[in-house]
């Protein structure tokens, strides 16, 4: 379990070094996504892929329960809800609208794009 | 006697552990009533949770700075998170691999759609200036969001609530919505909620069903760089 958590953090760290001191306009997490994957797909060809690595079981557990980690950052946005105030129609209608033209367009293109391949 | 709780009281508001623990039995409790509702989808634990948060804050007149002292345990595991999708992602690579182009496509038009359409939509309905660049990135998770908004002169504590709003509306809208088109593709499906809800989305699509998890994850990823490099254009482009 601390071994696994220490790898995850440990390429969140690697990607973090490398966004900043390149200049990336990649998250460094996202980063460390990548270096997760890679270092994953690497051992793949080595071992039983049937067996569950600890670190698989970790980050399982964390996905799991994804939401929790949004609460504290939520519980600031709550607070500030204010700042709408002086054009929260406006930016009600704005969200929604564009949250709705966002999911059709991209699960649209997903699927028109997936029946042309096929 | 009387200054006894009080002076208990007064000892644990000032440690992290109170609301450290306060935050994760809010998350269970969030979590249960989801559960009960067997996942209805506007039962979303994550609005939950923030409101039972709030609510005690607010009944025992706590600063959100006193609140974070203990909360930010919780928020640190946000990248390790991002880092844990590299796991599906590996687990699933022949589907990724098999939907490559498609996810490539649905990335391109769903980035440029959720900027563009709050550029336009905000200009029909009159939102000033500095509040369309604050809305622009609204689709990528908060600290991405927040810097592109602030290197174009948006005020960053309104992009943080209108990244958690947009977060929050896609992982209620999105089921029913994909539903009444009858879109059973479940990597669609993720892909869409990540892309457009970032991490929120990405928690609902993974509720759901673990393929669109793994979809979500990577359109969050994928969004969250390509929103860095589109949001500065497009918004030169049309402001």
């Amino acid at each position: 379990m601390v071994a696994a958590f220490a790898q995850l953090l440990a390429c969140q760290l690697a990607g973090e070094i490398a966004t900043r001191s390149l200049n990336l306009p990649v998250p460094g997490p996202v980063l460390g996504l990548v270096f997760m994957a890679v270092i994953l797909l690497v051992r793949a060809q080595w071992r039983d892929t049937s067996e569950e690595l600890p670190v698989e079981r970790t980050a399982a557990a964390i996905l799991a329960n994804l939401g929790l980690l949004f609460v504290p950052a939520g519980v600031g946005v709550l607070q500030q809800l204010g700042l709408l105030s002086s054009h929260a129609v406006g930016i009600a209608l704005t969200v929604v609208l564009s949250t709705l033209l966002t999911l059709l367009s991209t699960v649209g293109t997903f699927l028109l794009v997936k029946k042309v391949l096929a | 006697m009387n200054q006894e709780p009080f002076s208990l009281w007064v000892y644990l508001s000032s440690q992290p552990l109170l609301w450290l623990v306060v935050t994760l039995w809010a998350w269970v409790a969030a979590d249960r009533i989801a559960l009960l509702a067997r996942r209805a989808p506007i039962v979303n634990p994550v609005l939950i949770a923030i409101l039972i948060v709030s609510a005690i804050l607010a009944a025992t007149n706590t600063p959100y700075a006193v609140y974070f002292e203990g909360a930010q345990f919780v928020h640190f595991l946000l990248g390790a998170a991002t880092v844990s999708i590299a796991i599906p992602l590996v687990r699933n690579r022949s589907v990724v691999r098999a939907n490559l182009l498609p996810l490539l496509a649905a990335l391109i038009v769903g980035s440029m759609v959720a900027i563009i359409s709050v550029i336009v939509l905000g200009r029909i309905f009159g939102l000033p200036h500095d509040v369309l660049v604050a809305m622009a990135p609204k689709s990528v998770t908060a600290p991405v969001a927040m810097g592109i908004a602030e290197k174009l002169g948006g005020e960053p504590s309104l992009t943080a609530v209108l990244v958690i709003l947009t977060g929050v509306l896609g992982a209620v809208v999105v089921t029913p919505l994909m539903n009444a088109f009858r879109i059973r593709d479940y990597a669609a499906r993720g892909f869409a909620v990540g892309l457009a809800s970032h991490g929120i989305g990405t928690a609902r699509a993974f509720v759901v069903d673990p393929l669109a998890g793994t979809f979500a994850g990577i359109a969050m990823g994928l969004n969250a760089i390509l929103t860095s490099i589109l949001t500065p254009i497009l918004v030169h482009w049309l402001l």
